[in-house]
């Protein structure tokens, strides 16, 4: 450590930024943290190679190897590259997206805690709320830079694979390309969409530990178990506020006149759950003693 | 046993002042902390650091001051009292002038140094962005670090953590410094900087609050100490203070033949004397030390050497606890 006095230019007072500047400074390194960590580069890429594989297969058996099985789209794949799009996003939704959210949520105010960068950050200080805020929107990009993945290469592989045609809808109507690909993308935010309240329990389940992987596996077993729930009839009055049960309603889109009720009820359904743990994700994390 | 609750600084012997000293940097009073375990693990301590002081913050291991330093920078809410950093009893307003390094350094394994120290620069909402890089390098070179700066932190050795956790502490012109444990995994050699680093920071004005389980490490830098024990403060206030609180002795050593003289002269100048060969031991007590070795000398005695004992730090620790410094629990 040099002793040597480390000359100060002589500046003028610096201007203190504007909060909106200070927020999105700290919002992007918390993006270039989430974004840029080599393990979940790894996730994105393994959720990537889904539709490649998923198209590859479906190419060289040139079958139809899902003809039967699950809903009616998994078997136009190959008459139609556009359907990779939704087959992939379908084929994730059980497991391998609920493991994403979980990893990335979970890790959000767990990670830090663990690494004890948790205290540092809050004694520079960055107010509670603020950093919540910053986390839930670095968990909310990943989980949207997770579907986008499997949409993009979904996309680029069925194109190539297939090609892309007019869209004939579950009804046997046929839309044109562009209104079609319109409908893709719908299925794809819709999917997006339905992630987010998966996302405020994992923020949640983040809070109450200083062990992230504790907070990842709550996570992933949230979505499993309401998945499990799902199927018993005997709950059925308690299915339609399930975290799971609208997610596979993204397939209103492929009809030829979507029911707009079930989207909204689906979504509801999410904004429902981001408000209530959001909302336990706030008041823990505000109140809670920091001794990690 | 209950150790007895010496407070010497008279700023906070009061215990019912109505606010913040404005003179304290950090000041608490009756400063409590219950875990949910049921733990008291600091109980109604009234801690006054002074502005411009090196306040040593010392006790064994499981004492308290980690936890003190947390309720103080607002990371746990303490169980009852209250505290107040730089006359603020929000720390939230204050911590932009706050320098902290707690419970060891933390930053994110697969991150460079440099990068961790741009991330924590980025959320400081009322730093300047377009310094960042070079309070950056400053802070890096002010702990020597600058070299390793693009190795990802993983890689770094204990020393080179606990000097990045310093770099932080340093990324802006603070007014106060907390560091907890600053010197924990340094070699001697570092720990020597750690020091000279305090005192430099100390002569451009800056407050720092520093506190260790080793006794000796840090306490040649401080103007005042405080002393932790089992939760509770045992003592605070300037250095001085602890001259008051334990026995100084002298220790003289005379020629062959002069034990007999020596010990007669001491004796008149009102000390109960102990010889053993060569070598006569005595309480100072109130007596002026200078005058000792005139006195013998004055009698003709030959005085081959002349040593005052002031009392050690853990001497006082284990006279105000009756304990040993070790972990207390
Ligand atoms: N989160 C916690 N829950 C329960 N007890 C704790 C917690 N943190 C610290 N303690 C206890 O409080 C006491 C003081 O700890 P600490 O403040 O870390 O001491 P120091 O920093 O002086 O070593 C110890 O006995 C410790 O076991
Ligand atoms: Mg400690």
């Amino acid at each position: 450590m040099s002793l040597a006095e480390t000359p100060t230019p002589a500046t003028a007072p610096a201007p203190v930024p504007s909060m909106a500047a200070a927020y999105w400074r700290l919002q992007r390194s918390e993006l270039r943290l989430v974004l840029g960590r080599r393990r979940n580069l790894v996730l994105l890429l393994g959720l990537a190679a889904v539709p490649l594989l998923l198209g590859l297969v479906l190419f060289f058996t040139q079958d139809t190897a899902l003809d039967g099985q699950g809903p009616a789209f998994l078997g136009r794949v190959t008459g139609n590259g556009l359907f990779l799009v939704v087959a992939s996003v379908f084929l994730c939704l059980p497991f391998l997206l609920p493991l994403t959210i979980g990893i990335a949520s979970g890790d959000a105010i767990a990670g830090e805690a663990s690494a004890g960068t948790l205290r540092y950050l809050l004694t520079v200080p960055v107010g509670r709320t603020r950093l919540l805020l910053v986390k839930a929107v670095g968990a909310l990009a990943f989980a949207a830079a997770a579907v986008s993945a499997i949409a993009v290469v979904g996309l680029v592989a069925g194109a190539a694979l297939f090609g892309v045609h007019d869209v004939t809808l579950l009804s046997g109507d046929t839309v044109p390309l562009g209104a079609g690909a319109l409908r893709v993308l719908a299925v794809v935010a819709y999917v997006g969409l339905s992630l987010t309240g998966l996302v405020a329990v994992g923020l949640f389940f983040s809070t109450l530990t200083e062990v992230p992987v504790g907070a990842m596996a709550a996570t992933v077993v949230v979505a499993i178990v309401s998945g499990v729930l799902d199927t018993i009839p005997a709950l059925s009055s308690i299915h339609p506020a399930l975290l799971t049960h609208h997610w596979l309603d993204f397939a209103e889109f492929l009809r030829l006149e979507p029911d707009w009720a079930v989207i909204g009820g689906g979504l509801a359904v999410q904004a429902a759950w981001v408000a209530i743990f959001g909302a336990l994700a706030w008041s823990r994390f505000t109140t809670a003693d920091v001794t990690s | 046993m209950t150790a007895p609750a010496v407070t010497v600084d008279p700023a906070s012997a009061s215990g019912d002042l109505p606010g913040a000293d404005a003179g304290s940097a950090v000041q608490t009073r009756a400063l409590t902390k219950r875990f949910r375990s049921g733990q008291v693990a600091v109980d109604g301590i009234d801690l006054s650091v002074p502005r411009g002081a090196v306040y040593g913050f010392l006790g064994p291991n499981g004492s308290g001051k980690t936890t003190t330093i947390r309720m103080v920078l607002g990371l746990v809410r303490p169980t009852s009292g209250t505290s107040w950093l730089l006359g603020s009893p929000e720390p939230a307003t204050v911590l932009s002038r706050v320098g902290a390094l707690v419970e060891g350094p933390g930053f994110h394994p697969y991150l460079t140094g440099r990068a961790n120290l741009l991330r924590l620069d980025a959320a400081d909402a009322t730093a300047d962005p377009r310094t960042a890089a070079r309070r950056a390098s400053e802070a890096l070179e002010r702990v020597g670090l600058l070299a390793a700066e693009g190795k990802p932190y993983r890689q770094y050795s204990l020393g080179m953590k606990q000097r990045l956790g310093l770099a932080a502490a340093l990324l802006r012109p603070r007014e106060l410094l907390v560091l907890d444990e600053p010197t924990n995994g340094l070699d001697p050699q570092g720990t020597r900087e750690v020091r000279l680093l305090i005192r430099e920071l100390a002569q451009a004005g800056t407050t720092v609050l520093v506190s260790s389980h080793l006794l000796g490490e840090i306490e040649q830098v401080c103007t005042h100490l405080g002393i932790m024990s089992r939760g509770r403060l045992l003592l605070q206030g300037p250095r001085s203070v602890l001259d008051q609180r334990g026995v100084t002795r002298v220790m003289v050593t005379v020629a062959p033949g002069h034990v007999a003289t020596a010990a007669g002269v001491l004796r008149v100048l009102g000390l109960d004397v102990s010889a053993e060969d060569h070598a006569l031991n005595a309480e100072l007590g109130a007596l002026e030390p200078a005058r000792i070795p005139a006195a013998l000398v004055h009698a003709g005695v030959d005085v081959v050497g002349f040593e005052v004992r002031r009392p050690s730090l853990e001497q006082v620790f284990v006279d105000l606890t009756g304990e040993g410094f070790d972990v207390a629990r």
